[in-house]
């Protein structure tokens, strides 16, 4: 009733390709960023700020770039965690041996890293795809967490091999209180979702869509492979190279290479997974579902605990968790292939016609 | 018909002595032949005569053992996708290779990657030259949309389609790169009367209006014989037959390959 399109038309072609060419679009997103940008940081308790909204973001962040990566170039990996590892050492060892560093570029140079790092590790999608490239990628995981444990210049020879990230200052305003940090990450993210986006509707990722459906016909209209592919994992390092960076500056404090394990990587290919493979939207969403799921799963515990006095376990949660967990992907990759990404695309679809069946 | 009589200028393509193996096997052997500018030139032969090979070789995909290509005068062994796509060679293919996550404007669009000299910075922050290039180059693609009336489709994912519109969503992607020659390998496969006839047209117009010489494979002998200027006819990797529609009628090794010969 309220979600129609009836009467907008486009009269130019850059209107046509807009993000969001649906007024009622612009105007939702527009209100969730005043909520995000506004709202939120004035109800907020610092627990939701530095438990839930920051890791969310931030690994929202790093879903992107995988997104990019598997989503629209279609070159599977399984070595995010190892690229965020890379980008947040990176940025350390900058704030540390570069005088007066600005911490943004800091930031900025620790993603380049990553990203060059990631064409490194890109080289073999040039002549194996698929399962083979995956476990390529999984070597670049276990190496470069190997590489940054074992090298003592990367944590400044600490003995345990655990870096301090150095307090976060921009312009002489130090980013201490949790509210701060939080918008501070929302920013970047947001700035760099919408680069993201960017991409993906212009020839790049165009350039990396048709690599990903039908490599031989995008080589024969004039897509070069190679150059294609290694640009994808470029960016993808970079998005995850400044998503490690944040994480270790803005949510842990203190990051050990462990912290960047296989688990983590796992972690991210789920939330494109369950969140949509090829989108944008799709990482927040997968990202926010695990974020939020742990949380939902120990207040329905704690709920049943009150009501019917069913006395649950610490450990069980977990496992329950992880039992959840498992059984959610293999929902999603039965039902819903294309994530909840697609789920909500087809609630627009039906709410164009609401109330009415067709 | 009139079709005979359209303009054929100078020789485009050249090819000479082409012989392709892939180890024992002998995809093609020896073959010479040339393709004028905005002529249309069919390739027959019956199955596995090596007529998707041959285009194939002309675009870059298969690299000949002998012979050479010369295209606008330039002479090389081989080349490579890219270089083909450059010099202005698109193409078709048998098996539909449309991008099938795409819609069908994305997949078109995709067609004018070579235009497009904005770096992937630029195209991040979408300002200036990007944008700019998104928009001169939407308005080509919509050319190639009205031209071959798909616009009712623009939006729509490829995969959704039947066959026939994704046949025609492939030579609009061909088109939208403004080919100067356009390989074409079975347009009309698996098609029923009235799409064949629409493709015929849209083909014809092609030719007509842009003047882009066509290269093209196709099995409806009553398509080939109307449509084609001059005819190359393969069988078992050689050429055995070539000359206008009327000569190639009347070939005798050409009706034994067809009909079979009497033992």
């Amino acid at each position: 009733m309220f979600y129609r399109e009836a009467g907008q038309f486009k009269t130019n072609y850059i209107d046509d390709s807009a993000i969001f060419p649906i007024r009622q679009d612009r105007i939702g997103f527009a209100i969730i960023l005043l909520l995000a940008f506004v709202a939120v940081p004035l109800f907020a308790t610092p627990y939701i700020f530095s438990a839930i909204l920051i890791p969310f973001l931030i690994l929202a962040l790093a879903a992107i770039g995988l997104n990019i990566l598997t989503g629209y170039c279609g070159q599977l990996s399984l070595g995010t965690a190892a690229f965020m590892a890379v980008g947040a050492f990176a940025s350390y060892n900058f704030m540390l041996r570069v005088p007066g560093m600005p911490i943004l570029l800091a930031f900025l140079c620790g993603g380049v890293m990553a990203a060059g790092v990631g064409i490194v590790f890109g080289l073999p999608s040039l002549r194996i795809r698929g399962f083979y490239l995956a476990v390529a990628t999984l070597a670049a995981q276990f190496f470069i967490v190997w590489c940054l444990a074992k090298v003592g210049w990367f944590s400044n020879y600490s003995s345990s091999g655990v870096i301090t990230a150095q307090q976060v200052e921009i312009l002489g305003y130090q980013f201490r209180t949790p509210a701060s940090k939080y918008l501070l990450v929302l920013g970047i993210v947001s700035i760099m979702a919408l680069g993201a986006k960017n991409l993906a509707r212009s020839n790049v990722g165009r350039s990396w869509m048709a690599v990903r459906d039908m490599d031989i016909a995008a080589e024969v209209i004039g897509i070069r492979l190679m150059p294609a592919k290694l640009l994808a994992f470029a960016i993808s390092s970079f998005y995850a190279g400044v998503a490690g960076a944040l994480y270790a500056y803005m949510y842990l404090g203190t990051v050990e290479p462990e912290a960047y394990n296989l688990d983590l990587s796992f972690r991210i290919l789920f939330m494109i997974i369950i969140g949509g493979v090829g989108t944008v939207l799709g990482s927040f969403l997968g990202s926010a579902f695990i974020a939020l799921l742990p949380i939902a799963l120990s207040l329905l515990v704690g709920f049943l605990e009150n009501s019917i006095h069913l006395s649950v376990s610490k450990s069980m949660t977990s496992n329950l968790e992880l039992m959840t967990f498992g059984g959610l992907i293999i929902f999603f990759l039965i039902v819903e292939p294309h994530g909840l990404a697609r789920l909500w695309q087809i609630g627009k679809e039906k709410l164009r016609l609401w109330p009415f069946p067709h | 018909m009139t079709t005979h009589e359209r303009r054929s200028g100078e020789v485009i393509l050249r090819l000479d002595n082409i012989s392709l193996a892939f180890g024992g096997v002998k995809a093609l052997t020896d073959i010479s032949f040339d393709v004028r500018e905005h002529e249309i030139r069919a390739i027959i032969g019956p199955n596995g005569a090596g007529k998707s090979s041959m285009l194939n070789v002309i675009n870059g995909v298969y690299h000949p053992q002998h012979g050479t290509i010369a295209y606008r005068g330039e002479v090389r062994r081989s080349m490579n996708p890219h270089a083909a796509a450059a010099s202005g060679i698109a193409r078709t293919f048998q098996n539909i290779a449309l991008f099938r996550g795409m819609s069908v404007l994305d997949n078109i669009m995709t067609g004018r990657n070579l235009k497009i000299k904005s770096n992937f910075v630029e195209q991040a922050i979408w300002i200036g030259r990007a944008r700019r290039e998104e928009l001169e180059n939407r308005r080509k693609v919509e050319e190639v949309i009205d031209f071959l009336e798909i616009q009712h489709i623009r939006k729509t994912p490829v995969g959704r389609l039947p066959y026939g519109l994704q046949k025609r969503v492939e030579l609009a992607r061909a088109l939208a790169a403004e080919p100067s020659m356009l390989l074409l390998d079975e347009p009309m496969a698996g098609m029923n009367v009235e799409e064949k006839q629409d493709m015929c047209r849209f083909v014809l117009d092609v030719n007509e209006q842009y003047g882009t010489t066509m290269v093209l494979i196709e099995h409806d002998m009553g398509v080939v014989m109307d449509i084609s200027d001059r005819v190359v006819v393969l069988d078992y990797g050689r050429k055995i037959g070539d000359g206008t529609p009327d000569e190639v009628r009347g070939n005798q090794k050409v009706i034994d390959a067809y009909l079979g010969v009497a033992h």
